[in-house]
């Protein structure tokens, strides 16, 4: 297994830029997700690592050779798509065994790798049916199988779950999960679904238009997003926007929003004109003793939890908050925001102020 | 807007029973969300409501009357389908006037136009307005088809999974906007889906059914806190409802043999020894995947919690849900 180093990465397909200097690092063993919009480059990227595009420049390092230029078959890395393809009209044996053969194994090694990669992935049972037959799962399983059996060096998967349903892909996402644990072999994911990313990522990158907004642990980048793009992006409902008009002097650790004087972690920048004051909503809290109002606009029964949509001074936000807290449609509440919690962004830049509460995440990029 | 109600429906399709005497009353002015998984039973019933298929047995009344002999046409409902289905050589206004221009309506033209404006705008495609329908994105296309029904006044709203297409965000927002137009409107709707969060966050009654049958029919929240059955409570919550056997935990009562225990319903710190085999954070929270003895379940923590996997931890349930062999609940 292997580690990869991106390193200044790009792709321009004629006029258009897929991948503008990309870097990130994938450690050795590490679940990674690149994860972004349709169009941000992310599949661009993998295809690269991959060697099915070569970059216009930069560098890929697997394993510290450089292999930027070198053909896919010659980089040992098992590719994994979202349509998975099977040969038709051979068992599940043959398909799993196939690259196996091609490579000429012999007979006898073929067999106990084959039985091996099975019995991971839970289908011994069915190596002598034919793949027709198979129900999605196992179809994915064995395609997986194939794959896993020629050890390779790290898997690149394309949203391998994107054509499943929903319940089906939350059972696959950990199964996919739980068989990187027992393998512990490199893996690189591209996902546009932020859940999917958060759950089973080690670390993720954000991407959108072609350049990485932010990369690191997923909690991380939940709780100390680098830009606007990413605070949105990840979390369900997203962090909320309230705009602001004012100037923040270093060591600021105070901001007024219509008025009212919130509390912030110490900012270590100073910043003037428009800015924005990003608060997730579980974050939000509806108070009594709170002069900052907002009315509810809706309510969204969730079992445990319940989103509450309201509309303030600074326009509508999302507080998830307790099942059990009663609230009405129409209600004016005192709203109130965890101060640790909080970032401050640049509107027209879109990128977070450093503060003393997010600078460990946002120093080191 | 009407009240309807379904008195005793069974219908089949040869050996298939689809639905079986299945009783239930969509009341005025409230918004009915059908949950099931495929073959459940829910499209068949939205069909029999909108006179596109005839049951086997039973009454259909509509505000009391009995609509055995009214075409779908004379029943007066707006339907709207997983697949969309528009006028392709018309544009998106004429699309969405289309059926207020029908002679049975005699719609004033600028009511049309008002109307259509409205519904454009709540629907976020008055920017398409005169584009042609097959210049639209799948997501559009759908937004107009939804759009097709809100234009009119129909007796009843009965939409067949009109949100699956669309993304996620898409998706949240149009969930909030159906339920604040149906609610301002005061209009009757009878909604299918498999998506639970669809169910919890718009219904005012949820209907599970289970094979054709009617299991359950009640406000989320309650069959939330108190299902019927552990089909019922695996039917609303993510993740769902972790089932085990009833001696699991001391104090199971007499004949329960599954004991139904919701992710937040877990206490931590004492009681029966677990191990922590995935830590899960989702950002706003963290899930725990668990390990009883053999028994595989998932509890919620702090998001910034700092267990990992392979720490014990003790848990003990919090008002859990009780279930007898047949999976029905026990009192």
């Amino acid at each position: 297994m292997a580690q990869i180093i991106i390193k200044n990465l790009r792709k321009d397909f004629g006029e258009f830029t897929a991948v503008k200097s990309s870097s990130f690092t994938i450690e050795d063993g590490e679940f990674f997700m690149l994860l972004g919009p349709s169009g941000c480059g992310k599949t661009t990227t993998l295809r690269m690592i991959a060697g099915l595009e070569l970059p216009t420049s930069g560098e890929i390092y697997i394993d510290g050779e450089e292999v930027s230029q070198k053909r896919a078959s010659h980089r040992d890395i098992a590719f994994v798509f979202q349509m998975f393809a099977l040969y038709p009209h051979l068992n599940v044996r043959q398909n799993i065994s196939y690259p196996l053969k091609s490579q000429g194994m012999p007979k006898a090694q073929l067999k106990a790798k084959v039985a091996e990669v099975a019995q991971i992935l839970g289908i011994e049972d069915i190596l002598s049916k034919p793949v027709g037959g198979l129900s999605g799962g196992d179809r994915q399983r064995v395609a997986l199988g194939r794959a896993i059996v020629r050890d390779p060096k790290a898997f690149l998967m394309d949203e391998p779950l994107g054509a499943l349903d929903a319940e089906f892909r939350e059972r696959m996402s950990e199964e996919l999960r739980a068989l990187h644990d027992r393998m512990g072999a490199t893996t690189v994911y591209v996902t546009h679904d932020q859940l999917e990313a958060m759950q089973m990522g080690d670390k993720i990158v954000v991407m959108n238009h072609g350049s990485v907004e932010q990369f690191g642990v997923p909690q991380q980048i939940y709780d100390w997003p680098a830009t606007m793009f990413v605070a949105d992006f990840i979390g369900s409902p997203p962090m909320n926007f309230l705009e602001i008009h004012g100037t923040l002097a270093k060591g600021d650790n105070q901001v007024a929003l219509s008025g009212q004087v919130m509390d912030i972690p110490a900012q270590l920048q100073e910043a003037s004109g428009d800015l924005v004051f990003g608060v997730r909503p579980e974050h939000v809290s509806l108070v009594e003793n709170s002069e900052y109002k907002g009315e509810v606009m809706a309510i969204e029964y969730l079992g445990t939890t319940q989103i509450i949509t309201l509309d303030t001074l600074n326009g509508v936000i999302k507080a998830r908050i307790s099942a059990s807290q009663a609230v009405e449609v129409g209600q004016n509440v005192g709203l109130a925001f965890n101060p640790k919690t909080i970032t401050i962004f640049d509107k027209s830049s879109g990128t977070a102020l450093l503060s003393e509460a997010n600078k460990g995440v946002l120093d080191h990029g | 807007m009407a009240e309807v109600s379904m008195q005793n429906i069974s219908k089949s399709f040869g050996d298939q029973v689809a639905l079986e005497g299945v009783n239930m009353t969509i009341p005025d002015g409230s918004f009915v969300v059908l949950l099931g998984p495929t073959g459940a039973g829910k499209t068949t019933t939205l069909r029999m409501i909108s006179g596109l298929d005839k049951p086997d047995s039973g009454q259909i009344l509509i505000n009391g009357q009995d609509a055995a002999s009214q075409s779908p046409a004379q029943r007066n409902m707006a339907m709207v389908f997983q697949q969309y289905s528009l006028y392709p050589h018309l544009s998106v206004r004429q699309n969405l006037a289309f059926p207020l221009k029908s002679p049975m309506l005699r719609t004033p033209a600028d009511e049309i136009s008002r109307k259509v404006a409205e519904v454009a705008e709540v629907l976020q495609i008055s920017h398409k307005l005169d584009n042609k329908a097959t210049e639209l994105s799948g997501g559009e296309m759908q937004r107009v088809s939804i759009g097709r029904a809100l234009v009119r006044n129909p007796q009843i709203y009965l939409m067949d999974e009109p949100l699956s297409s669309l993304d996620a965000k898409l998706r949240s927002d149009l969930r909030i906007e159906l339920k604040r137009i149906q609610a301002s409107l005061g209009a009757t709707m009878l909604y299918v889906t498999h998506d639970q969060i669809e169910a919890m966050t718009m219904a005012t009654h949820v209907g599970v059914l289970d094979h054709g049958k009617l299991v359950q029919f009640a406000s989320p929240r309650e069959i939330y806190e108190n299902p019927v059955s552990i089909y019922a409570a695996s039917r609303l919550g993510s993740p769902k409802i972790n089932i085990l056997p009833a001696d699991s935990f001391p104090g199971a009562p007499a004949g329960a043999t599954q004991i139904g225990l919701r992710p937040e319903h877990i206490g931590i710190g004492e009681g029966q020894t677990t191990q922590i085999t995935r830590v899960e954070h989702l950002g706003d929270q963290t899930r725990l995947h668990l390990k009883l003895d053999d028994l595989d379940m998932i509890t919620l923590t702090d998001a910034h919690t700092t267990l990992s996997r392979g720490d014990t931890l003790k848990i003990a349930p919090i008002s859990p849900l009780y279930f007898d062999a047949s999976g029905d609940r026990i009192q």
